[in-house]
């Protein structure tokens, strides 16, 4: 029986008056792999963030581990769920070792400093994902796919429960989108739950256990991914009227 | 996998020290007697050590903080308060080296700074845009002030130029030590919180899925960026591009990450600056050249060389 991590409930947003989220809700668990699709404008990001503490919801409310997420302290909250997002602006050419040790930071008291346990576990992560030979390479240096991977590296070296991932791979080859999702696979299996909000129906599909679907104004579904990620759910969140189309588009891969 | 946590930085502390030593028996008297040596030039150059910190840390934390290479530690209004202070001092007939000078410089320079910071703190926090908007609307009406003193006042017109560009006045060892310490005290809590001026490089919402409060370390550093930029200009008035220079060729050197940058930054500030004031003093003596000269003349070449040297990169 899989332990509940996230639990968000009729979860409602607006951005000056405008709704962005509109009565969102649904539930993540340990080894779970969340997918959130729906068009532009229907509040996937904004749903992210509602679930990462981030915005305090108008409505509604996101319980981590039993607790409103609100309610936890900064550095609690960084040790549980860990962020990661699509693009980074980094004017500073840090290299990709130091870019991932900050994801340390949260563990380590503020009169300290990072200490070879940090180092060690940083080492570990960078190894696990294949990109221990870029480590002192700079990040702005890098490919996008190489440069997403060092960010997803960062937020693993919180050792957090939950990982949330806006956009990870819509700018990236195929390739990368493909080792991008074994990884978040090989990590649900291992115990974390994923939340992943993509453009990328047919790898979501292909990948996610969950789905929640969004269209502007609502959420459409949420539930198992192969039922939820079906032609009709889709042309129905995005507005295409042949259902039919989606559904052969999809099952390309 | 061990943390390399070698200060390599240290070999700046000889670096100084041997700059120093050059400094003291460089100089148009010619077998200078003792009472020169350590009586004028040692209180001099340790003040030209003191400043340099104050202003290679300040801007090493500006550029961090706000995210911008170009920034140096006047960006936020400091230099036009400290202006306002000495066109105050100048209007009251306070001498350049009495301690309310230094006083008023002090106190113009802080809360020019603070000022700015409140102002930008539109919806309870100060985004890096509000900060350099607000900067520049804060030094333009203090600056149009100055201005208006000056303009009406002639006479006093040439000694804020002086302050303006910056040198070493036979500093009051008492104020010397009070800069020196603020500026200490200052490299040594950027030195403890280092890391978290990297974290701040990943954007406010990133730092903040950290477990970093991105607003209470921006308030942390930039108090200790503005007491020690107020630190400096109040002993030698504002000295330009060593704030801007000297992290940026620190940070070729050690790398962009803040654990060395800071205390690089202030080691090589007070390094260029003992060098440039030694210059100011004995390139043209006995007319001394103010030393905001000598970094002016150093500053548009090095630029030009950052131009060339990232254009390659």
């Amino acid at each position: 029986m899989s332990m509940s991590l996230i639990k968000a409930e009729g979860l409602k947003f607006s951005y000056n008056g405008v709704p962005a989220v509109a009565g969102a809700g649904f539930e993540l668990q340990e080894k779970d792999l969340l997918a959130v699709v729906g068009p532009n404008g229907s509040g996937k990001s904004t749903l992210l963030r509602l679930v990462s503490g981030f915005l305090e919801p108008l409505e509604g409310s996101v319980e981590l581990l039993g607790r409103d997420v609100r309610s936890y302290s900064k550095t609690e909250l960084a040790r549980l769920v860990a962020f990661v997002p699509s693009e980074l602006y980094l004017p500073y050419d840090f290299s990709v070792f130091e870019i991932a040790l900050m994801g340390r930071s949260p563990l380590v008291s503020w009169w300290r400093d990072y200490s070879d346990v940090d180092a060690s576990r940083v080492f570990e992560i960078l190894k696990d994902m294949g990109i221990l030979e870029l480590r002192d390479r700079s990040i702005n240096s890098l490919s996008s796919g190489e440069r997403q991977l060092a960010l997803i590296a960062q937020a693993l070296a919180q050792d957090p429960r939950v990982l949330l991932l806006d956009e990870p791979t819509s700018h990236l080859d195929i390739n990368y989108k493909m080792l991008i999702f074994e990884l978040l696979t090989r990590l649900a299996g291992a115990g974390m739950g994923v939340i992943v909000v993509s453009h990328d129906l047919a790898l979501m599909s292909a990948y996610a256990g969950k789905a929640v679907i969004l269209k502007k104004g609502g959420q459409l579904f949420y539930g198992p991914a192969k039922e939820g990620l079906s032609g009709a759910n889709i042309a129905a969140a995005y507005g295409i009227s042949d259902p039919a189309s989606v559904a052969r588009l999809l099952s390309i891969y | 996998m061990r943390i390399n946590r070698s200060l390599s930085v240290l070999w700046l502390v000889p670096a100084v020290a041997a700059a120093a030593a050059l400094a003291l028996f460089t100089g148009a008297v010619r077998a200078a007697g003792p009472e020169i040596i350590w009586g004028l030039r040692l209180p001099r150059i340790l003040a030209a050590a003191v400043v340099g910190a104050g202003l290679g840390f300040s801007g090493a934390v500006f550029q961090g903080l706000l995210k911008n290479p170009l920034s140096d530690p006047y960006i936020l209004g400091t230099s036009a308060g400290a202006m306002a202070g000495a066109v105050l001092c100048s209007a009251l007939g306070i001498g350049r080296s009495a301690p309310a000078f230094y006083l008023t410089v002090f106190a113009g320079a802080f809360s020019a700074t603070f000022f700015t910071y409140s102002l930008a703190k539109i919806k309870k926090y100060a985004s890096t845009a509000h900060l350099v908007l607000s900067g520049v609307a804060v030094s333009t009406f203090l600056t149009a002030l100055i201005m208006l003193f000056v303009t009406l006042y002639r006479e006093h017109s040439l000694s804020l130029v002086y302050f303006l560009l910056g040198g070493f006045f036979p500093a009051d060892s008492a104020l010397l030590a009070v800069s020196g310490v603020i500026v200490a005290v200052s490299v040594a809590g950027g030195a403890l919180l280092w890391r978290y001026l990297d974290i701040f490089s990943l954007g406010e919402e990133k730092a903040a899925y950290l477990g970093t409060d991105p607003d209470r370390m921006r308030l942390v550093f930039f108090a200790l960026a503005s007491l020690s930029t107020a630190a400096a200009v109040a002993l030698a008035g504002t000295v330009g591009f060593v704030g801007l220079i000297v992290p940026h060729v620190l940070r070729l050197i050690c790398g962009p990450s803040h654990r060395r940058l800071l205390v690089s930054s202030a080691l090589g500030g007070a390094l260029f600056l003992i060098l440039a004031d030694t210059v100011a003093r004995a390139a043209a003596a006995p007319v001394e050249i103010p030393v905001g000269v000598i970094t002016a003349l150093f500053g548009a070449p090095f630029f030009i060389w950052l131009l060339r040297v990232k254009g390659e990169g």
